[in-house]
């Protein structure tokens, strides 16, 4: 990977809670590069900072220390306002508590960055139209998440991180809260994702679906311990390598 | 007792944990009991001061109004004057000393019609003829100076005040110049500015044309002065007399057995005059209980929206409770057992803080000896107020108390927030605004209720604030209409008392606008950080939480006006209502909302600080 080709990447990077004895180290001197259209998935158990380090690389949270960088850009050191446009802009969320409004259908949902971006409502409505469409959920555009099953609501929350043609999505243990069923919808929506060529940085402790990324980082206490690169992915044998044959 | 106890426990430690939510719910019934109970205790106490003063004036129990009363009766035709006046009077008033029951009499002094200018003021007056002697009944006592002598004057001490006179300093009565001599109080005659109240005896003389009859003041002079301000436009044709009797507890049919309707002579008892005394106090009164009852409201509002926060807040702690294996009704019991202590307490603070409050309000003023001494607290009033405020704790409590110890145990330790309404149309109309007013209707559209109680506070507000500006509008008509420029002294009392109901009523809505901002702003945590990880900026979360404070803060200043008028004309008992200019409504209506906007701009402001990732994270954990 050339230097030219990085997207997104952090150097040194830290974020810590507390103080004195009760100092918390969640990321501890991290330095990462994605290149655009890379798959990266990050791996390690319960609290060990993924989630904070996507919070971090995303501008949802500041550092304690070191720099990340988005298209050349500091986003450790963006006001609040270039950080909100940044999310606006240029990066989608999938959150593994899928986060949807309750109270708006799914087409309401994927529309909502777009409307917040200050799109006009007839374009937004159009590109969350073509979004739901993508996912799979035509029939339900109209359905509020209470109607929803987990899979469903999951890819509602991915059409919704596209909505604004983000540069890179992030995506916080987008299984974690779905069966094996609604783990294969995901994990397919991934893969189309990654074949468009969307740069995607997932946080998961499923290596299924770490199986599926280009490049595997294992984390723990804040570091990173492992790297694997997985060349090509999971395309083409998609159920086989996620141990999910027989589901789809 | 054990399980009391438990309950008693939890409710004063949660208590500890907050007390900045206990001291706001606190403030806020404590200031409505107190209003409430001011409210109550007005009742009878200018009694006291009236008694003092016909004591210390060997005030008459029976004033009775001799002569041809030209100003009573249909077709009474021309005034009889003169020595065929004086005959007459002479009949009448033997009369009544010859009466039954009757033990002491006064008079007849003759009333005469003055135009007094004082100070650069013009009023009217009814000057009272009287003897250079002490009478036996009715002699108005002196507070300052000495008692009538030809040349010399003697102001009734509300009016000396309104002119601005004091003894010694020199006015004109249809322009002849009199000196003052004193400055002194009566029982036999209602004060200025009620001198024309009906059931206090009404004028009988007075300068033909003074305008307002508020602006007509009583003095005392000597009947060869009193006289000499007759003028053929306008003659003395009524003499009054005082009268004691055997049994002043029998005033009343007295009056009703010697009063002849439409003719002399037309009587007086001391109870009708008392009454027209207490119409300063009255008026008080009449201002205060619909102010006591907005003051209710607007608590019941705060208490509410307090209620209602300090149960978002609790959630996790009403999941704890049940996972340790505490039943719904302890969960209940808990949770109402801190709101109702604390209703107690704000009832207690509440009828201290009115009883101490009382006699700023209920002293006699210029008219009257004495002092009301202080109120009474019976055993009603204490028990309403308590009620009250008890009602108000549990109308607010009870419902969301019920709610929440019902609610899923699994979802109240996940801390997750109750699921919102959906409103397609506002949800439609949202699209099409900018991203603060978008995040604001929708905010609103998620809980509509929080939204009608917020309206419902600033209309309460605006419609005191309109109720006080409809006051001055129409007082200042009234002084306009009588042109004297004297200050009135029951206007004046009003505008003290309105003056401390608008700052109560401003305090608690104040309050309420801060606390349903900082419950919206708890409410929506959830919501407003994924709002801002999908790229809102925190301004523009701030804006929107404020927004949806104001959206249903228009329709609420709107009713308040309408409100604000008809709580006036219901206070004022059909009176004259003059509207207040448009341009006074507009500048209530623009700083009512700029001041809502303001306040609930803090909260957000706090709210949409705490970093995004937290709170989702708190969420998915």
């Amino acid at each position: 990977m050339t230097e030219d080709a990085t997207l997104l990447s952090c150097c040194g990077l830290r974020k810590t809670f507390g103080k004195d004895a009760g100092l918390v180290r969640a990321v501890d001197g991290v330095d990462l590069d994605v290149a655009a259209g890379e798959t990266v998935a990050i791996m390690g158990p319960s609290g060990c900072g993924k989630s904070t380090l996507l919070h971090l690389l995303g501008g949802l949270d500041r550092p304690s220390g070191g720099e990340v960088r988005l298209a050349s850009r500091r986003v450790d050191q963006m006001s609040e306002r270039a950080l909100a446009r940044l999310r606006q802009d240029s990066v989608g969320f999938v959150f593994q508590a899928f986060h949807l409004m309750d109270e708006l259908t799914a087409v309401e949902n994927v529309e909502l960055p777009a409307l917040l971006a200050g799109r006009p409502a007839r374009a937004a409505r159009r590109r969350a139209t073509g979004l739901i469409e993508r996912v799979g959920l035509a029939e339900r555009a109209g359905f509020l998440p209470a109607a929803l099953s987990g899979g469903q609501r999951q890819r509602v929350a991915i059409a919704r991180a596209l909505a604004n043609e983000p540069l890179v999505v992030l995506a916080d243990e987008p299984t974690g809260n779905l069966d094996s069923a609604a783990t294969l919808e995901v994990l397919r929506l991934f893969e189309d994702l990654h074949a468009a060529g969307q740069t995607l940085v997932v946080v998961t402790h499923d290596s299924r679906i770490a199986a599926t990324a280009d490049r595997m980082i294992s984390m723990r206490d804040g570091t990173f311990i492992d790297e694997t690169r997985l060349t090509g992915g999971t395309r083409g044998d998609l159920g086989a390598l996620a141990g999910l044959d027989g589901l789809s | 007792m054990s399980r009391l106890r438990l309950v008693g426990r939890l409710a004063a430690r949660d208590l500890r944990r907050r007390p900045g939510q206990a001291v706001l719910l606190l403030l806020a019934i404590t200031a409505a009991t107190a209003t409430l109970t001011l409210g109550l205790v007005l009742h009878g106490v200018t009694s006291q001061p009236y008694q003092q003063t016909r004591a210390a004036t060997r005030g008459p129990d029976e004033v009775a109004y001799l002569g041809s009363l030209p100003s009573r009766g249909p077709g009474s035709g021309a005034p009889v004057t003169g020595t065929e006046l004086v005959k007459q009077v002479r009949t009448q008033a033997a009369a009544l000393t010859h009466a039954p029951g009757v033990s002491g009499i006064s008079g007849p002094y003759p009333l005469a019609g003055a135009l007094v200018r004082a100070n650069g003021l013009v009023a009217g007056a009814e000057a009272e003829g009287r003897d250079e002697v002490p009478a036996a009944v009715d002699q108005p006592r002196l507070t300052v100076g000495s008692w009538v002598r030809p040349g010399g004057v003697v102001l009734e001490r509300a009016f000396a005040t309104g002119l601005g006179v004091g003894a010694g300093d020199r006015i004109t009565l249809n322009g002849r110049p009199f000196a003052v001599t004193g400055i002194a109080v009566t029982a036999a005659s209602a004060p200025y500015p009620d001198l024309c109240y009906w059931s206090g005896g009404g004028c009988r003389a007075g300068p033909p044309d003074t305008g307002s009859v508020r602006d007509r003041g009583l003095l005392w002079l000597t009947k060869p002065d009193a006289l000499a301000l007759a003028t053929p436009g306008n003659p003395v044709t009524t003499y009054m007399v005082d009268l004691k009797l055997t049994d002043p507890a029998a005033a009343d049919a007295f009056a009703l057995r010697y009063d002849q309707g439409f003719g002399p002579p037309e009587m007086i008892s001391w109870t009708g005059i008392a009454q027209a005394d207490a119409l300063l106090v009255q008026d008080e009164q009449d201002v205060l209980s619909p102010g006591a009852w907005l003051a209710a409201l607007l608590a019941v509002a705060s208490v509410a929206v307090l209620a209602g926060g300090r149960m978002t807040e609790r959630t996790r702690r009403v999941g704890l409770l049940k996972a340790v294996g505490a039943s719904p009704g302890l969960v209940t019991a808990t949770l109402m057992a801190e709101n109702l202590v604390l209703a107690l307490a704000a009832a207690a603070l509440g009828l201290v803080a009115g009883w101490l409050a009382a006699p700023l309000l209920t002293s006699p003023g210029a008219a009257l000896l004495g002092t009301p001494g202080a109120p009474s607290l019976t055993a009603p009033v204490v028990g309403l107020v308590l009620a009250v405020a008890l009602g108000v704790a549990l109308a607010a409590t009870l419902v969301p108390a019920i709610r929440a110890a019902r609610g899923s145990t699994v979802g109240a330790l996940a801390d997750a927030p109750r699921p919102p309404r959906r409103r397609p149309r506002l949800l439609a109309l949202s699209r099409r605004l900018p991203v603060p007013l978008l995040l604001g209707l929708r905010l609103v559209a998620r809980r509509p209720r929080r939204a009608l109680l917020g309206a419902a506070n600033v209309a309460i507000t605006m419609a005191g604030v309109v109720a006080v500006l409809t006051f001055h509008a129409t007082a200042g008509q009234k002084i306009n209409g009588g042109g004297s420029g004297l200050s009135d002294p029951v206007l004046a009392r009003d505008e003290q008392v309105l003056l401390v109901l608008t700052v109560m009523l401003l305090t608690l809505a104040g309050l309420n606008a801060i606390v349903t901002a900082w419950t919206t702003m708890l409410d929506t945590r959830h919501p407003a950080a994924l709002a801002r990880a999908l790229g809102a900026t925190p301004r523009n979360v701030a804006a929107g939480l404020t927004a949806a404070q104001l959206l249903p803060a228009v329709p609420g200043v709107l009713l308040g006006i309408p409100l604000g008028i008809g709580l006036f004309a219901a206070a004022d008992h059909g009176g004259l209502i003059i509207v207040p200019p448009a341009w006074w409504l507009a500048a209530a209506v623009l700083a009512t909302l700029a001041a809502v906007a303001g306040l609930a701009a803090v909260p957000a402001r706090v709210g949409a600080r705490r970093p995004a990732a937290e709170i989702l994270q708190a969420e998915t954990a």
